[in-house]
């Protein structure tokens, strides 16, 4: 946690001596609070001051990387509990498991599988980030020969699993370079783990029951040197794992706990696929930095990249869809001709309204810098220049040989304009999209 | 190690709500539904009482939806003629905690029911099942003046949960729940103000604050969910601080609107990359409702009956004590 202006200014030298430009200690004090100035302008500062506002200027929760190249995975460094108090800023990294102990085709083919979960929502491509190989086989020379060809078929980042120090050595021998997630420490192995993750520059997960256990290891394996941690508390119980995450973030954010202010790992195994999904659904939710899944079929991923793809949106900025024509179902010359905003809610819901009529229709998505209608319309973001050079760029003269133009019934004010400035008839649609339905089988035809 | 304290003990909590009457208290239920209660963030009892568990009410319509997706068509095709036979099934079969009666069939482009017809369906549901009942019109303003008071009045004294009240049209529903005995929703399009608004107007025509249920809309996962789940966390933190006229338990419509989604209702055909249409929506339903869970509500309206049960379960080890 930050310190405040006071709490730094009792680390200052207090001369008031103005080399650093400002009046007074206290104003420069203020300004520091405030991120505003440097330390270093402060040319007499003490070393006792330059370390305790040094550490107190680290974030709360470590950033921790994963892996090298395009699929580093980046976790922790949040600020809030709530993300509309700003948002959350590094997406859980979802991982997929793959045990050792599989055969070689079967192993082939769930590798193949993990690396091809790849799905496109709303115009942007969303994928798993780590592929998490567990030693099952309890054969260090099994898990070592796996993490190889791991490490030379995926373009994921990995984490390997294994409470034995001279299996994950073996491992590491092929695919340290990859700067693999070590999973990892605990009570027992820690000190040689910890020992292997900075030899080899890997980040190191640190496993416990309790948080009281985990913070007593991550304090000693910061001793030891290794920085980047990443917790787990390993229970099975749902609701344990869900309130350590909130107890976790709360500690690193409101009291600056630094034993706990690193990102969390959560790995609810479970046979039942749906009981999984649903409760790595609530960790994503709920500060998980990397969530472990046994699942493997793109019914049960989907939701989770989607869920997360939501919850790391900026709540400040509205989400956009891409300004073009859209076709809902297959529309031909004949089709009804609509338009709405391009922000991504409005443009949905307009949608799957259309989609629900089963009228095949055009719906033109008109650029409002992702606002609602009434927004854009009240910004002037929304009027008949808008509509008319949004036509005009998605040539839809040359798609339907009809001229006419559903506009929303909100903006039904602006009939008149539209017509004049494109020469095409205007009718004025539902001002709720729910009405969409029944304005497109009965009013349309 | 000693952990940092952290706990927090809120100024609020959520208003406990009670749907349904048994017949000591002038109904003819045998089970009441009792919602709210909280004074912690969900699921946080280590600050306060996480209140009564969060239900789920499941989907009936008083007429056959159109298109239904087959993973749903498959397990109420039998009943969908039959609100009644339906309404059982959730009830009996499928473990719903309350019936949803969703009166579709009033609305003028949609079969244009009568008044007659709609308390007949309710009076058959209340006969064919034992738990609470919700009943939601069809959001045509005009008709659902004409038909919820009258609905309301053929299920007095059953307490049922009666929607909506909106910004624009409140006054009518309002006042026949309070006369008949009734719970109240309040509706606000995703707008934690007005959510506000709606219940400050109900709250002055004398209607009391421990008998509505808010409800924000909800948009499914992929499909606004973020919306609504920081619009709800916003209202429980609100709530939790003090704000009574915020301190209603909320509602959403899960099933409803995930079976819109794409991702849903997408064939194996139309969609092979998405894997198996059988899961797909029944996962689309309980990850909307899940994730849900997490930013503070207490009742989900649900459709597919795997999806409860999957949710149900997950609820029971989120309620359960660590």
């Amino acid at each position: 946690m930050a310190l405040t202006g006071l709490e730094i200014y009792k680390l200052l030298p207090k001369t008031n001596c103005k080399k650093c430009g400002r009046a007074t200690c206290l104003a420069f004090a203020m300004q520091l609070a405030q991120k505003k100035a440097d330390l270093k302008e402060c040319p007499d500062v003490s070393e006792e001051a330059k370390s305790k506002l040094g550490e107190a200027s680290a974030p709360p929760i470590k950033l921790v990387t994963i892996g090298n190249g395009d699929k580093q995975v980046k976790i922790g460094e949040e600020n809030v509990l709530f993300r509309h108090d700003e948002k959350f800023y590094n997406p859980t990294g979802i991982a997929v498991t793959i045990g050792d102990d599989l055969d070689d085709s079967a192993f082939k083919e769930r590798l193949g599988k993990i690396n091809n979960f790849k799905f496109t929502r709303v115009g942007t491509d969303i994928e798993i980030d780590l592929i998490a190989l567990q030693d099952k086989s309890g054969d260090a020379s099994k898990f070592s020969e796996k993490a190889k060809e791991v490490c030379n078929n995926t373009h994921l980042s990995i984490i390997l699993e294994s409470k034995s120090v001279d299996t994950m050595k073996a491992a590491l021998e092929s695919c340290a370079d990859k700067r693999p997630l070590i999973h990892g420490a605990n009570s027992e192995n820690w000190e040689p783990m910890a020992q292997l993750a900075k030899e080899k520059g890997c980040p190191l997960s640190v496993s416990a029951p309790s948080l009281e256990e985990i913070a007593d290891l991550t304090e000693k394996i910061k001793g030891v040197g290794v920085e980047n941690l990443v917790l787990h508390q390993s229970s099975s119980n749902i609701k344990e794992v869900l309130q350590g995450l909130t107890k976790i973030r709360r500690a690193a954010l409101r009291k600056a706990f630094r034993p706990l202010g690193f990102p969390v790992l959560t790995n609810m195994a479970n046979g039942d696929p749906g009981r999984e999904i649903a409760s790595a659904s609530a960790f994503i939710a709920k500060y998980a930095g990397i969530v472990v899944v046994n699942a493997c079929e793109p019914w049960q991923i989907m939701p989770l990249l989607t869920v997360r793809q939501n919850i790391y949106t900026d709540p400040q900025k509205p989400v956009q869809v891409q300004p073009k024509l859209y076709e809902v179902g297959q529309p031909n010359e004949d089709s009804p001709v609509l338009f709405t905003t391009n922000f991504s809610l409005t443009y949905y819901t307009v949608e799957g309204e259309v989609e629900a009529s089963r009228v095949s229709s055009y719906i033109l998505a008109v650029e409002t810098g992702g606002t609602s209608v009434l927004t854009a319309y009240s910004g002037d973001k929304l009027n008949e220049d808008v509509v008319a050079k949004a036509m005009a760029s998605a040539q839809i003269e040359q798609k339907v040989k009809h001229k006419k133009l559903i506009i929303p019934g909100l903006v039904a004010v602006l009939s008149a304009k539209i017509q004049e400035k494109t020469n095409w008839e205007v009718l004025v649609g539902p001002k709720e999209a729910s009405g969409l339905p029944t304005y497109l089988k009965t009013t349309w035809r | 190690m000693q952990i940092a304290s952290i706990e927090e003990k809120w100024a609020g909590a959520v208003k406990e709500v009670t749907i349904g009457a048994t017949k000591e208290s002038g109904g003819t239920r045998e089970s009441v539904v009792t919602v709210g209660g909280a004074r912690c963030i969900p699921f946080m009892d280590f600050d306060g009482d996480q209140g009564n568990r969060p239900v789920i009410a499941m989907d009936v319509y008083d007429l056959p939806p159109e298109n239904l997706p087959e993973p749903l068509l498959k397990h109420y095709k039998d009943v969908m003629n039959d609100p009644a036979s339906w309404a059982k099934k959730c009830a009996e079969e499928y473990g719903a905690d309350l019936i949803c009666l969703k009166l579709d069939g009033i609305h003028p482009d949609k079969g244009n029911r009568s008044s007659n017809d709609a308390i007949k369906t309710v009076k058959s549901i209340l006969e064919a099942v034992s738990i609470p009942l919700i009943i939601w019109g069809c959001e045509n303003d005009e008709r659902d003046n004409e038909v919820m008071p009258k609905v309301s009045q053929a299920a007095a004294g059953e307490k049922c949960l009666l929607g909506v009240a909106t910004q624009e049209n409140y006054k009518t529903i309002t006042a026949v729940c309070l006369a008949d005995g009734h719970n109240l929703i309040t509706q606000a399009p995703v707008d934690i103000n007005i959510g506000k608004q709606v219940n400050i107007l109900v709250t002055d025509l004398g209607f009391p604050l421990d008998r509505i249920v808010m409800f924000q809309t909800t948009g499914a996962l992929g499909y606004g969910i973020e919306y609504c789940y920081s619009i709800h966390e916003r209202g429980r933190v609100a709530a939790l601080s003090g704000d009574g006229q915020m301190s209603t338990p909320v509602i959403c419509d899960v099933g409803h609107e995930a079976w819109r989604a794409k991702e849903a209702k997408a064939t194996d055909e139309e969609a092979p990359q998405w894997g198996s249409f059988a899961e797909r929506g029944i996962m689309w339903e309980t990850i909307t409702a899940t994730t849900l869970l997490q930013s503070g509500v207490d009742i989900i309206r649900m459709y597919h009956p795997k999806a409860v049960s999957i949710v149900k379960d997950h609820i029971d080890q989120l309620a359960m004590k660590v």
